[in-house]
């Protein structure tokens, strides 16, 4: 049998690999955006798993609600990109420096 | 070490190395495809964990819409790969620093002195047979969570009004119809024009066809 501990162990490894994700390719806004999903794709994970071993349906509707609202993330971040190579005609991070920030 | 055991660290297995994978491949093509295979692992745990809907949902809303919006992007920018990866190398050793020191402290918290195993936590019994996931989560999510529900549908339709309205082009040489000039056409004057054409008069040739005046042209 898993226990709980498994699960969030697993959780957390996927959840240290976005982070690192985030570190290695900031100059890719596309992977930024993966590494990002792949986060939330951990958070779901633990949520699921307390779900399931304290035996309450909340957890999943947690999970119903990251779900959506990491698709109109996903979608929005996408638009942006989409707009802002047609403006620049590059993504790389190093090159958005136009607000001098 | 049973099935359910194996099948666990089996997906485990795979959704870790696909994340990997995700964080480091050179192509963005192969980061998007991998992270698809470690959702659709995810999928799988979530099935163990007795979450059948989520699980067909990730697979169907995500792997199924998400990812390939990415892969459209991916495949539609022409990106300069070699330049992100410029300094790849030099990011390595922060980024490992960073994400192992989370790990362990995630780690210490979960599998601590008081960790979240068996004798602490006991596995609920196994649902029956004819039980239903989406029942179940359908009854919750239609009375207790009835405004979150409706605020997540609004919330898509954000997305989808902001998604539209970024990318919309106005191309000079594409025409474009104005609805409040089709709906302010009166029936009279506006739709139908009466010309008055003259008469062409008819000539005959030597063969004694009748044909239509040639004139008709050179009259313009």
């Amino acid at each position: 049998m898993i226990s709980l501990t498994e699960y969030l162990i697993l959780g957390g490894i996927l959840f240290s690999i976005g982070v690192a994700g985030i570190f290695l390719n900031r100059k890719n806004v596309i992977i930024l955006l993966m590494c990002i999903e792949l986060m939330l794709l951990a958070v779901n994970m633990n949520f699921i798993a307390f779900s399931h071993f304290l035996e309450d349906p909340t957890g999943q509707v947690f999970v119903f609600f990251i779900l959506t609202v990491a698709a109109a993330e996903a979608a929005i971040g996408l638009a942006i990109l989409v707009v802002l190579f047609r403006a620049r005609q590059t993504i790389n991070v190093d090159d958005l420096d136009a607000l001098k920030g | 070490m049973g099935f359910e055991r194996f099948l666990f660290y089996f997906f485990a297995l795979i959704v870790v190395v696909a994340a990997a994978m995700v964080v480091t491949r050179r192509n963005p093509v192969h980061a998007v495809l991998y992270l698809v295979l470690a959702f659709v692992g995810s999928a799988a745990l979530w099935m163990l964990l007795e979450a059948e809907f989520l699980a067909i949902a990730l697979v169907l809303v995500y792997v199924g819409a998400v990812m390939v919006l990415f892969l459209f992007v991916v495949m539609m920018l022409d990106i300069d790969v070699a330049a992100m990866r410029a300094h790849f190398i030099r990011y390595l050793p922060l980024g490992l620093l960073i994400a192992a020191i989370m790990l362990a402290e995630i780690v210490l918290v979960v599998a601590g002195p008081h960790a979240f195993g068996l004798e602490h936590l006991a596995r609920p019994e196994a649902h029956p047979a004819d039980y239903s996931n989406t029942a179940e989560l359908g009854m919750v999510l239609y009375t207790f969570y009835m405004y979150p529900f409706e605020i997540a549908a609004v919330i898509l339709l954000v997305a989808i009004v902001a998604a539209i309205r970024l990318t919309l082009r106005r191309r000079p040489d594409t025409k474009y119809e104005d609805p409040a000039k089709q709906v302010q056409v009166r029936k009279g004057p506006d739709r139908v024009r009466v010309v008055k054409v003259p008469v062409e008069p008819r000539v005959v040739t030597e063969k004694g066809e009748a044909s239509p005046a040639a004139g008709g042209v050179e009259a313009e």
